[in-house]
């Protein structure tokens, strides 16, 4: 009857949205009065999910690069030793991939982009956002055994100490053909999925030989850069970079736009960022009506006095 | 090679999404329909092969005969054959699986689905399509080259991107940069001609049953009105981000 996550890690090591997600599996557990389960692939601080409410973890390994299928067969198995009846899973870009393939193994209802613990665990009913954040619905889940992967940031994470039983978990290991041949990855950036700041370009930065603007805020900030879809359309910044309703979605603490005007498309992707900052010189961008605090200014004269201010703060703060 | 391109019905990026009975519908009246934009990047990309190595496209929505328009629009565009499961989509398994019934009957090497719909936003039917049939998947899929049986396709993942090689067949789930927003194609006058006379076939769907059922709809709280601050003051912004709204 246990509640089960799949916490994952990167380079042995939890990723925040693990942590997240344990909390939320807290939630859950105490809700269905049972315990809460976690499994990890190649995690080397199992411990520390003791810390958010785990009472076990079933530490697996497993060779080589990430695989969904393997990773798939991993969860669902670990679903079938413990009987789990609700499993959660992370909205990354992984989790997203693999969950699918363990739905199907389990026969699972599936719920993707729940903002919140369940409003009711009898019958299951929880709440996910829709539209692309444009509005909110609620399912219930009928099938014995729920799956539910919760929207980043939307439940936060919750200490709620405990010890964690560690053992090793090991499935048989499930064939696959598909083989990485490349891997392409930032090591030194933040990325937008991680990210707890995101700074955004829009056309008003009118090239992207000026996008040292966004970098630099960005890296006063330790935050992730982004940019609007035209920007991405223009070939000034990556596709990877492009948020809104085609592009990524948003959902950092903080994000700020500066010289985006506001599409209905754009800002469906980033509603479900906590605060928003609008800087653009023209007041009536319909950005100012979705965003928290705005400045109607200049960007090439805001960003650089910004930054120099935030220098500043910080100093003074560290 | 044959491919199938899952279509998804859905309100164009600009409408306004309201809510009719008791927040239980969602209210269509005045909003355009479109094809779901991840499917259209991964129909354009089925196009690509079709033209250069002759592949053959079908297009398939779980949907009621209101998504016919949409159907017809990927025939002129220039898929050859469209097929219609009459029955309102229930949920994501109901779905893959009234599309993995259709597959039996055709064997194709690949299928496209868009990473997501841009209305429900589920992310699932093409994995679930894949693991009912025990087919690969790659999700969040960027880039996508066919040599024989052989697939060489590139995954966007979170702060980067692999490159995965693959046998066919295989399902994809589509997003922008499969293709470019440029390469996307708008129906000419004699597409949309020929699009009336190809072959769009309704089948009656095989499924009972649903797994997840949508109560009711609910539109985010209204948002206070932002604060404005001087631009000869970013001093008080910072204080507003750090005291206020405690995010820096």
């Amino acid at each position: 009857m246990s509640v089960l996550i799949y916490a994952e890690s990167e380079n042995g090591q939890l990723k925040k949205i693990a942590l997240e997600l344990a909390s939320f599996g807290k939630a859950i557990a105490d809700q269905l009065n049972t315990n809460l389960v976690a499994v990890t692939i190649n995690c080397e601080n199992n411990d520390l999910l003791g810390n958010y409410g785990v009472n076990e973890v079933l530490a697996a390994s497993q060779q080589g690069d990430f695989n969904a299928q393997q990773y798939a067969a991993t969860l669902s198995e670990a679903a079938k030793s413990i009987g789990a009846h609700t499993i959660a899973v992370s909205s990354s870009a992984d989790s997203r991939f693999l969950a699918p393939l363990v739905a199907v193994t389990l026969d699972a209802g599936y719920v993707t982009n729940v903002v919140g613990a369940p409003i009711s665990s009898n019958p299951f009913q929880v709440k996910r956002s829709v539209f692309t954040n444009k509005a909110f619905s609620v399912c219930e889940i009928a099938t014995e055994v729920k799956m539910v992967g919760l929207s980043k940031n939307a439940f936060g994470v919750h200490e709620n100490q405990t010890t964690a039983t560690i053992t090793n978990f090991s499935p048989a290991s499930a064939a696959s053909d598909m083989k990485v041949t490349a891997l392409d990855k930032a090591t030194d950036t933040v990325t937008i999925a991680d990210a707890e700041i995101v700074v955004s370009g829009g056309r008003g930065l009118k090239g992207p030989e000026n996008w040292h603007l966004i970098e630099d805020l960005a890296d006063t900030l330790g935050a992730a850069t982004a940019c609007s879809k035209p920007v991405s359309d223009m070939g000034w910044r990556p596709h990877s970079e492009h948020v809104g309703q085609t592009g990524k979605p948003v959902a950092s603490n903080l994000y700020i736009a500066i010289g985006v005007s506001g599409a209905i498309q754009h800002l469906a992707g980033i509603n479900s960022s906590k605060v928003k900052v609008v800087i653009n010189n023209d007041p009536e961008a319909p950005f100012f009506k979705a965003a928290d605090y705005g400045v109607v200014g200049d960007a090439f004269e805001v960003v650089p006095k910004m930054i120099e201010k935030l220098k500043s703060f910080q100093a003074e703060n560290a | 090679m044959k491919i199938l391109v899952c279509i998804s019905h859905v309100p164009d990026t600009t409408s306004k999404i309201n809510f009719v009975e008791n927040d239980t519908q969602f209210d269509t009246q005045g909003v355009q329909f479109i094809i779901n934009p991840n499917d259209e990047f991964g129909l354009t990309r089925a196009m690509w092969f079709k033209e250069k190595s002759g592949a053959s496209v079908d297009v398939i929505n779980v949907g009621g005969p209101e998504t016919e328009a949409t159907l017809r629009k990927a025939l002129a565009i220039g898929a050859d054959n469209a097929i219609r499961v009459n029955t309102a989509a229930r949920d994501a398994q109901q779905v893959a699986k009234e599309i993995v019934t259709v597959m039996q009957q055709n064997s194709y090497d690949l299928v496209i689905a868009g990473r997501e719909s841009i209305d429900y936003n589920g992310g699932m039917v093409p994995g679930m399509i894949a693991a009912l049939k025990g087919m690969n998947y790659l999700n969040n899929c960027i880039g996508l080259e066919i040599e024989g049986s052989q697939a060489t396709a590139i995954r966007e993942m979170d702060g980067g991107k692999e490159t995965v090689t693959t046998p066919l067949p295989l399902v994809i789930g589509a997003q922008k940069g499969l293709v470019e927003e440029s390469d996307l194609r708008i129906p000419n006058m004699r597409g949309i001609m020929m699009a009336r006379k190809k072959p769009l076939t309704v089948v009656e769907p095989t499924q009972e049953g649903q797994q997840v059922q949508t109560i009711s709809f609910e539109k985010p709280a209204p948002k206070g009105a932002v604060k404005l601050v001087d631009p000869e003051n970013i001093d008080e912004l910072i204080s507003l981000l750090h005291n206020e709204a405690k995010v820096i």
